[in-house]
Formats: C-alpha cells, sequence, structure tokens
C-alpha cells in the first residue's frame, strides 16, 4: 500500500452507532494512477466530515463512490447499512453551483419539486402533499421570497439555496456535498453552509464536505480526510491541519498557520490549485 | 407583375367555402402537429438543439427524396432518414461542441443526397418542391391516419417521461444522481424528436421545420417560466401558426410556408416585446466583488 502515513482510529467516537457510511479496504485508481487504497472508514450520524486535497487528488471520484457513479477498485462501500445504490432516497446531494440558462422554463418551486419527485415517470396527476411539501422546503432555506421567480433570473447564492433544498426533499440520511460554495459570495457562502449544519447537527444526517477550501466551514467540520498525491489522512482539523501531517502528504515543506480561527496553509506544491490562504 | 398581382398570389379567398373542405384533412394534420411541435420544442430549447433540428431535417428530406425517387411511401422514407440522423446524434454528440460540428458535417451531405433523388426523379415538380417548402392540398386519409398516429404515440411517450426529462435536460448531473437515466433518456428524446421532425416536414416541409419546432417555445419562453403556462403557450402559439398558416395559403397560389412562418414569427416578436419588461423587472444588483476573488481556483 501507497499510503506511508500512520491512520488514527477511523471511528471517532463510541461504535454502538450504526455507521451512515462505512468503507472498508477501499481502492480508487484513474488511468493508471492510484487516486487512493487501503481506505477504512466510518462516517456517523451527525458527523459533519470534510474532504480536502489539491485538483486530481481523487475528492470528488470520492463523492462518485458514495453516489454509485463509480465503482471502486477494491474494498467495500455501505450506505446506512446497505450497499452504494445510485438514485437510492438515503442520499442527498448538492453539486457545484452552475448557473441556469436565463430562459430555462422552471421557477424557483419547480426546481425544487424536481428533488421531490423529479424521478418519477409519468405526468404529476394528482397534488398528494407536493405543493406543501415543497412549500417546507423553500422556507427551510429562506427561499419562499423569490418561490415563483424564474431559476434562470435567480443569482447563483440564491440558485445553490435551491439545491439545497432539492438536497433535503427526501429528508437523507447522507448528504453529500461536492464544493457547494464555489463561486458564492460570502453572505450566500454562509448562509449556505449553516443549512448544510443544521441538516446534520440537528436532524442527524452525515454531512460529507467535498471542498478546495475549509476556512468557510471550519466550526461546522468534526472531522477530516485530506488527500493528495495517493496518500490519505484522517482526523479532526486539529490533527490534520498541521504542518508535519500536511508535509508528509506532499512530500515537502508546507506551513500551516491558525489565525484568528482561520487555518492559512503556506507553501503547497502546486499553488494554483489551492486556496486555503485566500478568502 | 404588379403589386395587385402579388396581393392577389397572397390572398384570395373566392370561392373559399367550396376550398375549405378539400383541406379537412391538412387542418387536422396541422393541428396534431402544432400540439406535437409545441410540446417537442420546449425540450428542444432546454436541451439546446435548436442546431440538431435543422440537421434532422436535412437527413429526413434525403429519405423522403429517396422514398419519392423510388416509388415508395414519403412519410415512412422521411421517418427512416429522420430517426438515423437523430441516433447518429443521440449516440455521437453526448457534448453540445461535439454535436454542433457533426450536424456541421452531416447536413449538408444529407441536404446533397436529398438534391441528387430529386434530379433523379422524373415525376411531378410540385412533389419535389413540396418536400422543401411545404405542402397543404396533398394530406390523404391513409396520410392523416399515419401522421396523426405517430404524432399521438410520440405525444404519450413524451408525457411518460416528461418529469425525468424535465430533470435531465434542466441538470443532468443531479438527476444522474437522484438515479434518473440521462444518457437513456436523451437517446429516447433524439429518436422522438427525430419522429417530430419528419411528421413536421410533410405540413412545413424540411426547409422550415424549425417555425414549427423552435419559435413556438422560443416565443413561450420569453413570456413565462411557469411550466404549465409555457406548455400552454408553446402549443396555442404553434397551433395557430400551422392552422392559421394553412387557412391563409388556400387562397394564394404560394406554399403554405411562408404563411406559417410569418405567423410565428410575428408571434415571437410580440412575445420578445413582453418578455424585454418581464426581465427588466427581474434583474439584480450584481453580485459582491468578493464573490470573484473566492471563486479563484
Amino acid at each position: 500500500m501507497t499510503s506511508t502515513v500512520p491512520r488514527p482510529s477511523s471511528s471517532p467516537r463510541g461504535t454502538d452507532v450504526r455507521p451512515a457510511i462505512s468503507l472498508r479496504d477501499a481502492a480508487l485508481s484513474f488511468g493508471g494512477r492510484t487516486l487512493w487504497e487501503g481506505l477504512d472508514l466510518d462516517i456517523l450520524p451527525g458527523e459533519f466530515f470534510a474532504v480536502l486535497g489539491p485538483n486530481g487528488s481523487g475528492k470528488t471520484s470520492f463523492l462518485k463512490v458514495l453516489l454509485g457513479l463509480q465503482p471502486l477498485d477494491a474494498g467495500t462501500a455501505t450506505i446506512d447499512g446497505g450497499p452504494v445504490t445510485r438514485g437510492s432516497r438515503a442520499l442527498g446531494y448538492i453539486p457545484q453551483q452552475k448557473s441556469f440558462p436565463p430562459e430555462t422554463p422552471l421557477r424557483a418551486r419547480d426546481l425544487v419539486g424536481l428533488g421531490v419527485d423529479g424521478h418519477r415517470w409519468g405526468l404529476r396527476l394528482r397534488d398528494r402533499g407536493y405543493r406543501g411539501h415543497v412549500d417546507r422546503l423553500l422556507r427551510d432555506v429562506g427561499a419562499d421570497s423569490y418561490a415563483d421567480a424564474p431559476v434562470g433570473l435567480l443569482s447563483g447564492g440564491e440558485q445553490q439555496r435551491l439545491r439545497a433544498a432539492q438536497a433535503l426533499a427526501t429528508d437523507p440520511a447522507v448528504l453529500l456535498c461536492d464544493e457547494p460554495l464555489l463561486s458564492l459570495d460570502l453572505n450566500h457562502q454562509q448562509a449556505v453552509s449553516s443549512l448544510i449544519n443544521r441538516q446534520c447537527h440537528e436532524r442527524n444526517s452525515a454531512v460529507v464536505f467535498v471542498t478546495h477550501e475549509i476556512n468557510p466551514v471550519i466550526d461546522y467540520v468534526d472531522r477530516v480526510l485530506y488527500l493528495a498525491d495517493g496518500k490519505f489522512r484522517v482526523g479532526s482539523p486539529a490533527e490534520v491541519m498541521t504542518s508535519e501531517v500536511l508535509s508528509e502528504l506532499y512530500g515537502s515543506p508546507v506551513e500551516v498557520l491558525h489565525s484568528n480561527g482561520r487555518i492559512v496553509v503556506v507553501g503547497l506544491p502546486d499553488a494554483t490549485t489551492h486556496h486555503h490562504e485566500s478568502a | 407583375m404588379d403589386l395587385q398581382d402579388i396581393v392577389d398570389a397572397l390572398f384570395t379567398f373566392d370561392n373559399y367555402a367550396q376550398l375549405l373542405p378539400l383541406v379537412r384533412n391538412s387542418l387536422i394534420a396541422g393541428a396534431v402537429l402544432g400540439l406535437l411541435g409545441g410540446l417537442i420544442g420546449i425540450f428542444v430549447m432546454m436541451r439546446d438543439l435548436a442546431f440538431a433540428v435543422h440537421g434532422i431535417a436535412e437527413l429526413s428530406f434525403a429519405g423522403a427524396a429517396f422514398a419519392l425517387l423510388v416509388g415508395a411511401n414519403v412519410v415512412a422514407g422521411s421517418l427512416v432518414g429522420s430517426v438515423l440522423a437523430a441516433l447518429v446524434l443521440g449516440f455521437m454528440g453526448i457534448r453540445a461542441r461535439d454535436r454542433n460540428s457533426i450536424i456541421g458535417v452531416v447536413m449538408p451531405f444529407g441536404l446533397g443526397l436529398g438534391i441528387l433523388f430529386l434530379a433523379l426523379y422524373e415525376g411531378r415538380a410540385a412533389n419535389k418542391f413540396g418536400l422543401l417548402t411545404g405542402q397543404i392540398v396533398s394530406v390523404d386519409d391513409v396520410q392523416l391516419n399515419l401522421l396523426v398516429g405517430c404524432a399521438v404515440v410520440v405525444m404519450l411517450a413524451l408525457a411518460a417521461i416528461w418529469r425525468p426529462l424535465t430533470f435531465a435536460s434542466a441538470d443532468p448531473d443531479l438527476a444522474e444522481a437522484r438515479g434518473v437515466p440521462v444518457r437513456g433518456l436523451s437517446i429516447l428524446f433524439m429518436v422522438l424528436l427525430g419522429v417530430s421532425v419528419a411528421l413536421s416536414i410533410q405540413v412545413v416541409g424540411a426547409l422550415l421545420v424549425l417555425a414549427l419546432l423552435i419559435t413556438p417555445a422560443a416565443a413561450a419562453l420569453r413570456v413565462s417560466s411557469a411550466p404549465g403556462v409555457v406548455v400552454l403557450l408553446s402549443v396555442v402559439f404553434a397551433c395557430t401558426s400551422v392552422v392559421g398558416g394553412i387557412l391563409l395559403a388556400l387562397g394564394g397560389r404560394i406554399p403554405i410556408s411562408p404563411y406559417v412562418t410569418t405567423i410565428s414569427f410575428a408571434i415571437y416578436l410580440v412575445c420578445r416585446m413582453v418578455g424585454s419588461r418581464r426581465s427588466v423587472r427581474r434583474s439584480r444588483p450584481a453580485e459582491p466583488a468578493v464573490a470573484a476573488v473566492t471563486s479563484l481556483r
């Protein structure tokens, strides 16, 4: 195994709770290059789990495995005790912000509605609580003021709140987020990350949060998986975000500074792919 | 030809009452195709397939011209041509960039083939011209049944996949994560689009299919974003264009398509004017400059 980093205990709390996500000896490679292998991991309900690392380290692939869109090369992955299945109701997914074209024929409520029943065949002939459910979701994410506005005319931050409402439609046991704050302004970053935090710590969903940038969610994160160069490290932010650990992962000297509750990483080998120091 | 002749050619309503029963079949076909075009056009717009429609239409024209040449059923020839083209685009053109270049390559080839077949054909010239610019009184009972039957099948299929297709068209990444078979739906939609193009060609002709499959939906999208309203408007616009076009063409000596395209263009212009006020009302101030900083990769 290429991981030379000693792994701390894979489960942070007691073992009497069934893990929401469980990986055993999992390995994934891409184009002949090993992204990660020998990954043993249990993520518990109500845990905010951040996945960090440079571009190409396999962060997004990690999510794709959990979404059932990418098979593992070795090992097993289970979600909520069962095998990973694509489109599982136990999963919510918030992708990167992507703007909708201005002429998309959907209002905010219709977009959220797709999260409720967009995967079903046929036309929606009877309401069956659909409208009430959508209204509730819109209120939850603070989007009721623009519920009837065309999605194509909303700002990126407003659209991303709707994405969050879509993902929460099934009250998922596991919420997977792929850089959900990217290209949002600070206000919306805070709003969206606190929404995700609420689903995690109040409604007991396990959150897997893939990001370049730990600072916007630093107050919420329980544990970190740091991927770099085919190696990884799992632990609390205090354990992982240190000069020693990151230098070992990158194989070159990296300095981690703590300032005002924020983490600043200096001297990354490929600074263009990383920006812990911004924001 | 002075102005009076031109007006007479465009609008003559002598003997209108006697002519009307002759185009009964065309009117029914036009209304059904309007309904179909209005519905499928919404997804064409959402999936950015306007150029694909044009490409499919040229291949469909080639198929129809070949059928004419060998004495086969023209509608069937047209169907074969457009479904083949739609499948090629469905399987090869996943990304918009690839798709557009494939269309750009395939379309002139299809048009060239069609012209070859027409040049070899020695029958009535009106038949040739009709494939490109549309025909009006040629819909017999057999053709009408075929058209309506195919249109109903396409519309039923569209209803069955409406929600997941909307999901997959608006947000393919999320739809895929939710278990929607995005790729399968994409190919199925291309087949439905191919059939719709082939049917529309029978009335408006290969060159002007866009007026039936794009313009009404594009006009509807200018004035509303509520899905129900968009569907209703798009269908009403398409039916108005086709049926209105047939009724106007009846009196004159020219093909139906100029009337259809003019009506649908006029509707689009009005909708654009109405819609420009709407987008001004909804426009908001740009996001703060900090957004640009945090989005640097």
